[in-house]
């Protein structure tokens, strides 16, 4: 299988982010699953002229592509040009080069929530008018279209994420290799179950503090976020907690809320990013799947019931009430 | 006379093209174009300030971190409040880890392959190259590739995650280390410095720091820096390139006691005090529309006509008017180390070994805060929200001075402006006509008869370690 990466309108984040795969590293990940660049631009030789000729040998049908790997959002400005990210050495936009390549493809890969959706490229108005490569926003469509299909049959594969886990693009690269993703596994908005089916929430160590509503209400104490501080880990997709980050990271491990960053549209929320949206002092955007007066009653009476313990921890910046220890029963 | 237009440009953050007059075998002139624009600036205008800490680290996955540092400075200044000091040494860990991957990242990923190029098959030491260099397969890369994501762990501890963390803010940082986690990044910066001493230097690194002459640096033979530097004296890659020898740094690493790199301007071979009121862009060449600006009353109205007579979407910032070099030689030099000053000026053996440099002390830096770190102490202070006013975050990204500065006004951001390190490398000329860094130092390059892509044109640009996604923004 070979395998050709474009950086469209994007940070880069999610090559940097994939060049932390451990266990093994990722050259060592790609060589094993038969993956071979033809080229990448963070990594491969070639440069200028070399790259021009290959991506016109693709073109012309001369080298197959199995894999296209997209990386940031598709700048469409400005009006419709794309003229805001020109592919540079070729006179032609992003834009361009992804619509006639995309079709060539076997597979095509949205790698991070910009290339899938637009993403933090389109945030505040959208000054270069991007999207992503088959939805604009949560709105089926993007620069391909709907009714998009690779070569081999599936929709773009779009593993998003702000920036994407190391594993969940190289897991994605390699069931494509072995032939082992199919248009099951992926949700309704074309991310990979395996990590999709996932919620942030789960896993995530505040979940004592969420059981009891014992809410932090500053960033920097450890209370559960949810209440005040905009974490949307309850309702957003990804196993950032159970298949940690950098070692043993993630993004409430590291005392800030969870923003979503998996879904379209999380780069403008309509309200501050770390502050939880409320009337009546009651949070907006409650679980999703869960019956708003039953959450609101469990609540209170969960608040109710918190241990002092747990009502401590929640506004200090670190566990200063340890668990009560029980004397051992038996042996008397 | 030929004219090259070289591009897509690889093994650089981002997207770059560089358009080469070429006479008589050499480099008449140069334009550097950044060709993508996707206008953060435009996007935090009218929105919560503090929104700024999610979205301006998002204008790169390579310095994020460092994208961080200076929205929470700037917003810390423009609130008037000082972060906890053990916070800020966290956030100054964190940001040093950031800088030393993208030095590891910029010498093994993005610079050394050229020279595992076919042109260079029969010199002595291509064969070396070749098993330490080769793209996905060299064991230098593969080396550097596991060094790197096991230093990030400290990231995962502290941050929660690399690229765009939140865990930054202008009181502090969000996470307070415990006595077990400062014990596990000890170890983590124990086993990284296993690293830089076996296969990057190949000896202690108080020995590559005690460099003082460029010729002591020259006898370097170990690890993969001494390869490099055969090479470098083999291709004479000390006098490709050269600088102007006019270097910015904004300091690195602000602590109790100082910071760990010393801020200023180093110009006619002396340091000269910097004057930050003295920074304007320059639009004169770029696809944008206004007059030359101080960053406080800049803006960011991109020219959607793509004007002739322009050619990049970066803007060409100017100190007292003159362009400035910045980088991991710039904040050595400013910052008086010997080695570093004997390079000044220097070209691209003097810009890889000031990030080697770097990269050396910046280990016994990290290991110097990870001791000073006291978990029973507050890592970060309550900080009211910030209704109006306005502040410079000034910090020192891997590639050079970075600059964030924020306006507020009826609490929301008012404005909005960042000059990023490649943002004065990269620029493009002037009013004046004067041509940014690279643009100068493109000048006389030799390009062989038939060189499409010419490989000299790519140490030197390769040797500034540009990040062009930073660059426009």
């Amino acid at each position: 299988m070979n395998l050709l990466w474009l950086q469209a309108a994007g940070c880069g984040g999610c090559t940097m982010s994939l060049l932390c795969a451990e266990a093994p590293d990722l050259f060592s990940l790609m060589e094993g699953a038969g993956i071979e660049l033809l080229w990448h631009p963070s990594i491969s030789l070639e440069t200028g002229g070399e790259v021009r000729a290959l991506l016109d040998r693709i073109e012309s049908g001369a080298q197959t592509l199995d894999i296209l790997c997209i990386e940031g959002a598709i700048a469409r400005g400005p009006r419709g040009t794309g003229r805001f990210q020109m592919l540079a050495g070729t006179g032609r936009s992003m834009l361009d080069w992804v619509r006639s390549l995309a079709p060539r493809a076997g597979h095509v890969v949205a790698v991070g929530t910009c290339a899938a959706y637009g993403g933090m490229t389109a945030a505040g108005g959208n000054p270069s008018d991007a999207v992503g490569l088959q939805y604009d926003g949560a709105l089926p469509g993007g620069i391909l279209g709907e009714g998009f299909r690779a070569r081999l049959g599936l929709p773009v594969v779009n593993v998003a994420g702000c920036p994407t886990h190391p594993d969940w693009v190289s897991e994605t690269l390699m069931m494509l290799a072995a032939g082992d993703f199919g248009p099951e596994a992926m949700d309704a908005l074309g991310r990979p179950l395996f990590y999709a089916r996932n919620l942030v929430h789960h896993g995530c160590p505040k979940n004592e503090f969420y059981e009891y509503k014992a809410s932090a209400e500053a960033l920097s104490e450890i209370g559960c976020m949810m209440e005040h501080l905009g974490c949307i880990g309850t309702q957003a997709v990804g196993d950032c907690n159970i298949r940690p980050w950098n070692g043993t990271g993630s993004c409430t491990r590291g005392g800030y809320p969870c923003i979503n960053c998996t879904a379209p549209e999380f780069e403008d929320p309509g309200h501050a990013f770390t502050a939880t949206p409320k009337i009546a002092g009651i949070p907006v955007g409650l679980p999703t799947d869960m019956p708003k007066a039953w959450f609101m009653a469990l609540a209170s009476l969960s608040k109710a019931a918190t241990p002092a313990r747990i009502a401590k921890n929640a506004h200090a910046d670190r566990i200063v009430a340890p668990p009560t220890l029980r004397p051992p029963r038996g042996r008397a | 006379m030929s004219r090259l237009v070289v591009g897509p440009f690889n093994r650089v953050e981002g997207d770059l093209e560089v358009h080469l007059d070429v006479e008589n075998g050499r480099v008449r002139s140069a334009e550097v174009s950044s060709p993508l624009y996707r206008g953060f600036e435009a996007m935090l205008i009218g929105r919560d300030p503090m929104d700024a800490l999610t979205i301006a680290p998002r204008i790169c996955g390579i310095c994020s971190i460092s994208q961080s540092a200076a929205a929470a400075q700037a917003l810390a200044a423009a609130g008037g409040v000082q972060p906890a000091p053990q916070g800020a040494l966290i956030a100054a860990l964190i940001q040093a880890v950031e800088n030393v991957c993208d030095h590891l990242t910029h010498f093994n990923l993005f610079f050394m392959p050229d020279f595992t190029r076919p042109c260079y098959a029969g010199r002595g030491w291509h064969r070396r190259a070749l098993d330490r260099f080769t793209p996905a397969e060299g064991g230098a890369q593969r080396a550097a590739l596991r060094a790197r994501a096991e230093l990030m762990h400290i990231l995962g501890l502290l941050a929660g995650k690399w690229p765009h963390t939140l865990a930054i803010q202008p009181g502090g940082v969000t996470r307070a280390p415990d006595e077990r986690d400062r014990t596990r990044i000890r170890a983590t910066l124990r086993a990284f410095r296993d690293y830089l001493e076996t296969t990057l230097f190949g000896a202690p690194v108080e020995e590559f720091i005690a460099l003082a002459t460029p010729a002591d640096l020259m006898r370097w033979s170990r690890g993969d820096a001494g390869l490099f530097l055969e090479i470098a004296a083999d291709l004479d890659l000390d006098t490709l390139g050269r600088g102007a020898g006019r270097y910015l740094s904004f300091g690195a690493y602000p602590l109790d006691g100082g910071p760990v790199f010393a801020p200023g301007l180093w110009q006619d071979g002396g340091l000269a005090p910097l004057d930050t009121a003295a920074i304007a862009e320059d639009l004169s060449h770029s696809w944008m529309l206004g007059p030359t600006a101080h960053p406080f009353a800049g803006d960011t109205r991109p020219d959607e006509a793509m004007r002739e007579g322009a050619y990049s979407w970066c803007k060409a910032p100017r100190l007292n008017g003159q362009p400035a070099e910045v980088g991991a030689l710039a904040r050595q030099v400013i910052d008086g180390h010997p080695l570093a000053v004997a390079l000044a000026g220097g070209g691209v053996l003097a810009r890889v070994a000031g990030r080697l440099l770097e990269l050396a002390r910046t280990q016994i830096a990290l290991e110097r805060m990870a001791g000073a770190i006291r978990p029973a102490e507050r890592f970060m202070i309550r900080t009211p929200p910030v209704r109006e006013g306005q502040g410079a975050g000034l910090v020192a990204a891997a590639r050079g001075a970075l600059g964030h500065w924020v306006r507020i006004e009826g609490d929301v951001i008012a404005s909005y402006q960042i000059i990023a390190p490649t943002t004065w490398n990269f620029s493009p000329r002037d009013a004046a006509g004067v041509p940014g860094p690279l643009e100068a130092a493109l000048v006389g390059t030799p390009v062989a008869e038939g060189e499409e892509t010419p490989i000299a044109v790519q140490h030197i640009v390769r040797s500034f370690d540009p990040c062009m996604v930073c660059t426009v923004h």
